[in-house]
């Protein structure tokens, strides 16, 4: 955690607003989401509480504040309770583990009529060092939060709605951690800081069957490398989300409201956080391993930094580096919503597919094209060395 | 060890903020009298014949049981795409590209037999 109370203290800090950020996004998003169904479908949307409506959300939340606790007669409490809960964690715990800024560098400095530092911090919760690992570890315990919530309320239509979100999460598990095995052989390692700092540079460099060639104007990004392990990896990920296409588990066609049929109030708002941080996860891995991280694309990081300490932004190094940070945060926090706005585009655009259509393209669609963009991936390493 | 801490640590202040919101939002709420119809579960307004307790698909055990055997076969494949180029590049690519073509092949057949034997054949 660090080693004085300086660092202690930023270090927890940091874990807290991580969770605000996520908790704090989730009306923006349902705001987002909201305002472009309203486009899409020609009408206005939340226009009235606050501008442009963005205080719809906080206007919800007061009021789903002051609902009638419920519970239902033949629920067990534990399970009923602990659902809610358990949907909050995997999805912050694997947001945390993503760094969303470049690490940045104190040196020391004199403040309270003492010497403090020098100190390195990430702008990240926690580094295992093993990065990918974590994250798909963590965010897959998602399922749980479904079944608790299935199971604990004793009614037959959130069972069937447990039931079903399970089995198309974990289907949609082996493509989506099939579809990695491709670009981890590429940047032959786990860690995600060396993935992003093997995707900066500018010129798109590749070793063909011995021949080193360049293309001049594309940014050096994996998804260059690997297009068909992205388009899969983004395609599960929409069902690990229980998004729409994908979003059999909430048919309410058929299942009322799916898992969630007797939640009502902050509980049932705890399921959408849950919901919303998982597709931050899945948009955040998606830019980190495909779309460069946190860099600019034809900007050298080096520059911004250059920029930040000769522009008069800041004149104290340290407030300099902590600027650079944060810019690289805005860089990735603007990429991370260009997914979520896809996201929300392909809700309200594709209709739902039936569940055995569902399982079959999970099966029998997306798990060998995974498998064959992973023997592809391997041979053409073997064949032609990518690294230069 | 650190990040192990940070890491409980988080957990921690995860599982406390989600107990703090579930405690408030269901002592702010009005308490009305317990009403036996309202207490049902949900049923579109008929009483309920069946509860959470009655029988499943076998279905989704079969997913469940097919889903543990390909991931584990997923995960064996990560330590392989760790390690891979630096075995291309000591030169010994083909080795390491037969030592898992074997392995692929297993799984492709597996794949091919799971297919044919119609577990995942929601329609039957």
């Amino acid at each position: 955690m660090g080693k004085d109370v300086f660092e202690i203290v930023v270090n927890c800090v940091k874990m807290l607003l991580i969770f605000l950020v996520m908790v704090q996004l989730v009306p923006i998003l349902v705001w987002l989401e909201r305002r472009v169904s309203a486009f899409m479908q020609n009408r206005f949307g939340p226009n009235r509480v606050g501008p442009l409506g963005l205080i719809q959300l906080l206007a919800d939340a007061v009021k789903f504040l002051f609902k009638e606790p419920f519970f239902p007669e033949k629920g067990m409490a534990v399970m009923y309770y602990g659902a809610p809960i358990m949907a909050l964690i995997p999805g912050a715990l694997a947001l945390a583990a993503i760094p969303l800024g470049a690490p940045f560098h104190l040196e020391q400095f004199t403040w309270l009529g003492r010497e403090w530092g020098p100190y390195d911090f990430i702008m990240q919760g926690y580094d295992f060092g093993v990065g990918i690992v974590i994250v798909l570890g963590v965010s897959s315990l998602g399922a749980y939060s479904l079944l608790m919530a299935g199971w604990g309320s004793s009614n037959k239509y959130s069972l069937l709605g447990a039931l079903r979100a399970s089995a198309q999460m974990v289907s949609y598990e082996l493509a989506l951690g099939l579809s990695l095995v491709g670009i981890l052989m590429v940047f032959n390692t786990f860690s995600f800081y060396d993935i992003i700092a093997q995707q900066t540079g500018m010129p798109l460099t590749f070793n063909f069957f011995g021949k080193v060639h360049s293309i001049a104007w594309l940014p050096n990004w994996g998804i260059f490398f690997n297009p068909l392990g992205a388009l899969i990896f983004f395609c599960a990920s929409f069902a690990e989300t229980n998004r729409l296409p994908f979003d059999l588990p909430e048919a309410e066609g058929e299942l009322v409201a799916g898992f969630h049929t007797e939640y009502g109030g902050f509980a049932l708002l705890m399921f959408y956080i849950g919901e919303y941080g998982h597709m931050m996860v899945a948009s955040a891995l998606m830019a980190t391993f495909y779309f460069g991280g946190y860099t600019i694309p034809y900007v050298a990081n080096e520059s911004v930094a250059n920029w930040v300490s000769s522009g008069g932004l800041a004149t104290h190094p340290n407030w300099a580096a902590f600027l650079t940070s944060l810019i690289f945060f805005l860089v990735f926090l603007l990429k991370v919503f260009l997914f979520l706005l896809i996201y929300i585009w392909v809700r309200w655009t594709l209709p739902r597919f039936r569940y055995d259509q569902l399982m079959d393209l999970g099966w029998k669609t997306m798990l060998p094209w995974a498998l064959f963009n992973t023997v592809l991936t391997a041979v053409w390493l073997a064949f032609s060395h990518r690294p230069v | 060890m650190s990040a192990l801490l940070a890491f409980l640590i988080f957990v921690g202040i995860l599982a406390g903020f989600g107990a703090f919101l579930i405690i408030l939002s269901s002592s702010l709420g009005p308490r009305p009298k317990p009403n036996p119809a309202k207490n049902m579960p949900y049923e579109s307004g008929v009483a309920g014949t069946e509860t959470a307790e009655s029988r499943v698909s076998v279905k989704f055990y079969l997913t469940a049981i097919l889903f543990i055997i390909f991931d584990i076969e997923i995960i064996f494949m990560y330590p392989w795409a760790l390690s891979f180029m630096d075995f291309v590049k000591s030169g010994q690519g083909m080795y390491i590209l037969g030592a898992m073509g074997i392995f692929i092949f297993l799984f492709v057949v597996g794949l091919i037999w799971e297919v044919k034997s119609k577990a995942l054949d929601w329609n039957r």
